[in-house]
């Protein structure tokens, strides 16, 4: 194929190929980088078979949904599970989140092992708003997730009321296995669409990078009631309209399984056109 | 623990002293306990922690109780300590509601047992039991902002209702 060289110009090699002739365009300019090591032939075949490309942000998503850092953070027993997750018997090193990170400054992903009390509310808040962009939180288990057992004075129902939850695990506690299936569930929706979901649904905006309060005034606070014990709602710039507050949260359009819908029905594809026969299997075995 | 005769003669000993500081005695299940005025606490507890016959010197607890129906309503529970000679006493002070909807108080005993601060706290946050001449009297465990009294028996339990697929039409808020 003869094709100009000018137009490879102001490119970026991450760019996806608008057309087959671009990416014959960029095999070629692969080829001449590789030209001396070998030739004609092969190296036609090698290129085609190693020159892939890409968006920068599938790459971008690629990349940080396989190495996620937790924030070194335990609630509750099921933070014992949490710990044994990262054990030689279960592993997450093999997904990529076995690293720990003792400051928040450092972790991207929060995951709420245990019952939430009110008092350890703002310290979680605290913890999650100090995590940088893109940042995702596992609800693990029974009792950050709904309250579980604990239906009393002192408990949250559920860490979503004051957190945007990606993932949440259901058990009490759930095993490791659970947990790093959770984690799984997590990288698909990382590798799909990382803003979909309950960051959206809960309207959770005011943490990110550039929306930070020194960067836009002061963050005001605002009470509600004669007494502190009514409730201190801390607002960005102005208070929620009667609207945004009564929104209705059960009919999201967007809920977040698109992304996975999409990526399950892939895989189902590739199950189709490479698995072998369940009897081939056991033969391995 | 003294035997229920021992438990007699030391609330007729402490009468002696401290006419009417002792309301009763109960002796259950091998567990003898003093029923004390609540506004004479601080004496009795005085005159256990130093006679010498007794020198219940350890204060083990200080918790509180609600016995709803019953009245008086609250007990806040003394557990005395004598180490040498490894025996035990328990003081119920008996602490009825008040009337127009106030805070029961007693006197606080911090000033001869130093344990009872944190623990005197811990009844005034759950049980709203106020003691007088507690040296720092506020919660200690919930929110300092929290409302109520959670241990109390007529403290709703809390949580939410919880959705079933038979509950689903009938649990307010959630229908569709």
């Amino acid at each position: 194929m003869d094709v100009e060289r000018t137009k490879l110009r102001g490119l970026s090699p991450l760019d996806q190929p608008r057309s087959p002739e671009e990416l014959r365009i960029r095999q070629l300019r692969a080829r001449d980088m590789l030209r001396g090591d070998i030739d004609d032939a092969d190296l036609d075949e090698y290129v085609e078979s190693r020159v892939m490309t890409t968006t920068l942000e599938r790459a971008q998503n690629w990349a940080r949904g396989n190495s996620m850092f937790p924030a070194t953070f335990g609630l509750a027993c099921c933070a014992i599970e949490m710990m044994s997750m990262v054990s030689a018997r279960y592993d997450t090193a093999r997904f990529g989140a076995e690293v720990f990170r003792a400051s928040p400054r450092q972790a991207d992903m929060l995951i709420l092992s245990g019952r939430v009390s009110i008092k350890m509310v703002p310290v979680i808040r605290r913890i999650y708003d100090q995590m940088l962009e893109p940042k995702w939180v596992l609800s693990m288990g029974a009792c950050s997730s709904s309250g579980g057992m604990f239906a009393n004075y002192a408990v949250v129902q559920g860490a979503d009321k004051f957190l945007p939850v990606d993932i949440h695990i259901p058990g009490c506690p759930p095993r490791p296995e659970a947990l790093i299936y959770g984690i799984l569930k997590l990288q698909r929706k990382i590798f799909g669409e990382p803003d979909l979901g309950w960051r959206e649904r809960y309207k959770a905006y005011g943490t990110e990078e550039d929306e930070r309060p020194w960067k836009s005034g002061p963050l005001s606070v605002q009470r509600v009631g004669a007494a502190p014990s009514d409730g201190i709602v801390e607002s960005h710039g102005s208070p929620p309209s009667d609207a945004e507050l009564h929104a209705p949260i059960s009919h999201p359009e967007l809920s977040g399984h698109e992304a996975h819908d999409a990526w399950e029905e892939a895989a189902d594809d590739e199950r189709v056109t490479t698995s072998r026969p369940p009897d081939d299997r056991r033969g391995d075995a | 623990m003294p035997d229920a005769p021992g438990l007699e003669l030391i609330a007729h000993e402490v009468n002696e002293r401290h006419q009417g500081a002792i309301v009763g005695s109960t002796y259950e299940h091998g567990q003898a306990a003093l029923l004390a005025d609540k506004d004479r606490i601080r004496e009795v507890l005085d005159y256990l922690r130093d006679a010498p016959a007794h020198e219940y010197r350890f204060l083990a607890s200080l918790h509180a109780a609600d016995y709803l129906p019953a009245e008086p309503r609250f007990a806040v529970h003394y557990e005395l300590l004598n180490m040498p000679r490894v025996e035990r006493l328990r003081v119920k002070a008996l602490v009825p509601d008040t009337e127009d909807g106030s805070m029961p108080e007693l006197d606080s005993v911090v000033e001869i047992f130093p344990t009872a601060d944190f623990q005197e706290r811990e009844v005034y946050d759950f049980f709203g039991i106020c003691f007088r001449g507690h040296p720092d009297m506020r919660r200690i465990l919930m929110p300092e902002d929290y409302v109520g009294w959670p241990q109390r028996r007529d403290f709703p339990v809390g949580g939410e209702p919880v959705i079933f697929t038979n509950t689903e039409d009938t649990v307010p808020g959630w229908t569709r």
